[in-house]
């Protein structure tokens, strides 16, 4: 009997346990949606040996690749006019295809040439994943690749389109998924039950072209997502969508804001930081505003204390979180669509023209301390998790990890 | 580089999802034909705004596991269901077809055959049916497409111009410019796609010969035009000016400015059929114009009205609006946007509003839309009345005024 006991324990502890024993980067930016993450150990001296693996993709993205447990997932688009839309989960230890999902697209897929239809990031809760893509096609597969559900939001409300293509990513926040569909003819927002994807809600937002992300915010035990938008950022409960509060000083519409806590880093005449823990409906307050950092298309990075912002020209300031106060500067090689990320005292980030960079931050200043060049055009942004760098190319999902 | 990279093994995705695998894995006992119908209907009954997706995962999860007895069914599924359920029917089909492969099984080609050759079927479901059979038998399956050159699905029509290009190409580079246009001529009369059709249109200009891309493309050439109303802080597009309330081609009405205006005659030779509101009326700003014609047809029919514009604009085809947006200057291309119709025998008509916003930048300018009525496999439907394309006026050389 003991021994049986013993048993069940063990595969209890077998079910239950993450197979990699890594923490996962379950959407756009990383789970709290800010670049950073705790306990990731990534490659510092990269270099081609780098290269762990590499897999081919028959189409374009600038989606992230996101990691759920063993699970590497990755989207693009291929064929004429990108009408092919494709899902691919990858084996993160080995490289090799669990599973693809493809699917015709239902909504426009016209795009601006640089960006492309797999331009918002897929998202997970652990359980499921959610991909999105500019031609608004919605889908909810299981980690085994199960289809579960899919939502076609051009056909459900017709002209929430942009004719230079749709980018922001869904995130997980509560139990909804977020979307954030901004456009100059029909804008919405609106949080879907995970399970079935139908609206639990759906607001309206401002009628402007917007390609920003929404943002989850711990405040206290509450979670807030903000919805960033030229206007400002609003605060919603996800349950719900109802607003808690409201910046109206205006803000970017395609670098996204940063959350730490209940403070908000917001792309907004140059970078403002608000606190917004309260949930009396106040608006937030204002921490500081400094007009000298001014994201171009990377969104800001949170490393403790220290807020990153790399600007149109490719230079990236480190700044005091606290006070705004400029700490450091260094000028990168750019240009750069995806945003920086990070781990430890490390920062990864790769230009358009796929060259990753590394950048020791934790010193009182800031030193590229490695280079991969990938040869390939880079758009996205680059996932952490466990050992390694995964980010995508315009042919390729690639990671980096030790040799 | 460490020695494992599946790129070696990518081939394409399609032999990716076969070799390495597909997430699943089937069940002991296949679904019954009672359980594959009832899975069907499932998924028949989705709808707008997630309206059955309760229902359907299961039901895609019944499909997926079932044997090849249910290819037949699902193929015949595609056959007047939704655009998203065609895709829950795709997903479901390819998980079906790799499990079979991957377990060594041959793929039952005649049936699949049965559905890619019956005309009548899904454009795309045939297109899937073709990919499977390519995937089983690609050398009969590239011996299918040159058949394919009129197929009513783009989807397979579009490899067939492919080819027909290639081999034009290969004869234009031997100096054989005869066979060559013939050719490309052949391929114009298939071509669909826009990207095919300007490619071949260029080849066959290069070689001399003279192309009517507006009637091949359907693009209406012929409009009585009326501007400007107002269009001040883009309140136009809401706003209900007289040719709304009336289509009377004698009427006078006030323009924005007050000044009396009237509806006059725009002929189009923009090879891609371009009803530019700059050429009559100048580059203005803050302003709406209307565009109207008529067009007579044999047999009334469904058919797409299909639009490229970067304005806001409003489209009526017989008095009955059709669609609205209200977008500016984010970007245009032909068949932007594809809108269901039905044709009248008889005379029929159509009115759009053009609306120009305030913008100044030099990507601003444009007043303009391309707009064409044809069926679904984007083969234009001329009207009976149709008019001859007319000719591109010389460029005059202007004297400058000194």
């Amino acid at each position: 009997m003991k021994t049986l006991f013993a048993l069940s324990s063990l595969l209890t502890i077998l079910l239950t346990s993450s197979p990699s024993a890594q923490a996962d980067w379950l959407q756009f930016r990383g789970p709290n949606g800010n670049g950073y993450i705790d306990g990731a150990n990534p490659p510092t001296a990269l270099s081609q040996d780098s290269i762990a693996w590499s897999a081919e993709l028959p189409g374009r993205g600038l989606a992230s690749p996101i990691i759920v447990g063993d699970n590497v997932i990755v989207t693009c688009a291929s064929g004429p006019e990108q009408r092919q839309l494709h899902i691919y989960s990858f084996d993160q230890k080995t490289g090799v295809l669990r599973w693809h999902r493809q699917f015709w697209a239902t909504g426009r897929t016209m795009t601006q040439s640089k960006t492309c239809v797999a331009a918002p990031s897929p998202a997970s809760d652990g359980k499921h994943v959610y991909a999105l893509f500019s031609s608004n096609d919605l889908y909810c597969f299981s980690l085994d690749g199960d289809l579960l559900w899919m939502r076609s939001l051009t056909l459900d409300y017709p002209n929430a389109s942009n004719s230079l293509g749709l980018a922001s990513s869904p995130i997980v926040a509560g139990e909804r998924l977020i979307v954030q569909i901004e456009n100059d003819s029909d804008s919405f927002a609106a949080g879907l039950n995970l399970e079935s994807g139908v609206n639990e809600w759906k607001i309206a937002r401002p009628k402007a072209a917007n390609w920003t992300s929404p943002v989850a915010l711990k405040a206290g035990n509450q979670v807030i997502v903000a919805l960033q938008s030229s206007k400002g950022v609003l605060g919603v409960l996800p349950a719900t969508g109802s607003e808690i509060w409201n910046f109206t000083k205006g803000a970017a519409t395609i670098p996204s804001g940063a959350a730490a806590g209940d403070q908000l880093y917001i792309p907004s005449n140059g970078l403002t930081a608000i606190q917004t823990s309260k949930l009396t409906g106040e608006d937030p307050k204002k921490l500081w505003n400094e007009g000298q950092q001014r994201p171009g298309t990377a969104s800001p990075l949170i490393v403790g204390d220290k807020i990153f912002v790399i600007n149109g020209a490719g230079v990236l300031t480190c700044a005091n979180r606290n006070s705004g106060e400029r700490l450091w500067r260094l000028r990168l090689k750019g240009p750069f669509s995806g945003s920086p990320v990070s781990s430890g005292n490390n920062l990864f980030i790769f230009n358009e023209q796929g060259l990753g960079q590394c950048v020791e931050i934790g010193a009182s200043e800031g030193k590229v301390i490695s280079e991969i060049d990938l040869k390939e055009t880079v758009l996205g942004t680059a996932a952490l998790s466990g050992q390694a760098i995964y980010v995508r190319s315009d042919g390729h999902l690639w990671k980096l990890a030790n040799p | 580089m460490k020695s494992f990279q599946p790129t070696l093994f990518f081939v394409s995705s399609w032999l990716a999802l076969l070799l390495l695998g597909n997430g699943t894995t089937p069940h002991a006992g296949a679904a019954t034909s009672t359980e594959i119908q009832k899975s069907i209907n499932a998924i028949n009954a989705t709808g707008l705004e997630g309206k059955g997706n309760t229902q359907a995962g299961p039901a895609w999860k019944t499909l997926s596991k079932a044997d090849t007895s249910a290819i037949s069914p699902i193929l015949q599924a595609m056959n007047g269901a939704s655009p998203m359920a065609r895709n829950w029917f795709r997903s479901a089909l390819e998980v079906i077809v790799s499990q079979e492969i991957k377990s060594g099984k041959p793929l039952p080609i005649n049936i699949i055959g049965d559905f890619l050759l019956n005309t009548n079927n899904s454009p795309q479901g045939r297109r899937l049916a073709y990919d499977l059979i390519a995937l089983s038998d690609p050398d009969t399956a590239a011996k299918l497409i040159p058949g394919m050159l009129n197929d009513p699905s783009p989807q397979l029509r579009r490899d067939a111009v492919q080819g027909l290009i290639k081999e034009a190409t290969d004869l234009q580079s031997a100096k054989k410019d005869a066979a060559a246009s013939l050719l490309y001529r052949q391929a114009l009369n298939s071509a669909r796609d826009t990207d095919q059709i300007k490619k071949i249109a260029g080849q066959l200009k290069q070689l001399g010969n003279e192309v009517d891309l507006p009637r091949h493309f359907g693009f209406f050439t012929h409009w009585k035009v009326i501007a400007p109303f107002d269009n001040t802080n883009r309140e136009g597009f809401d706003a209900v000016f007289a040719p709304e309330k009336e289509i009377n081609l004698q009427a006078k009405y006030p323009s924005k400015e007050g000044k009396e205006i009237g509806w006059q005659d725009l002929a189009l030779s923009d090879e891609y059929g371009m009803l530019d509101l700059n050429q009559p009326f100048g580059p203005l700003k803050e302003v709406t114009g209307y565009a109207y014609t008529e067009m007579e047809f044999d047999t009334a029919r469904p058919a797409e009205l299909r639009i490229g514009c970067k304005n806001a604009w409003k489209i009526w085809f017989n008095g009955q609006l059709i669609f609205a947006r209200d977008e500016y200057h984010r970007g245009m291309k032909i068949d932007q946007y594809s809108l269901p119709i039905q044709l009248k025998k008889g005379k029929n008509s159509l009115l759009i509003k053009l609306c120009q916003n305030e913008q100044t930048q030099s990507w601003t300018v444009e007043w303009q839309a391309q707009i064409r009525i044809c069926d679904a496999s984007g083969t234009a439907i001329l009207a009976k009345d149709r008019q001859p394309t007319p000719k591109a006026k010389k460029a005059t050389r202007r004297k400058l005024k000194k």
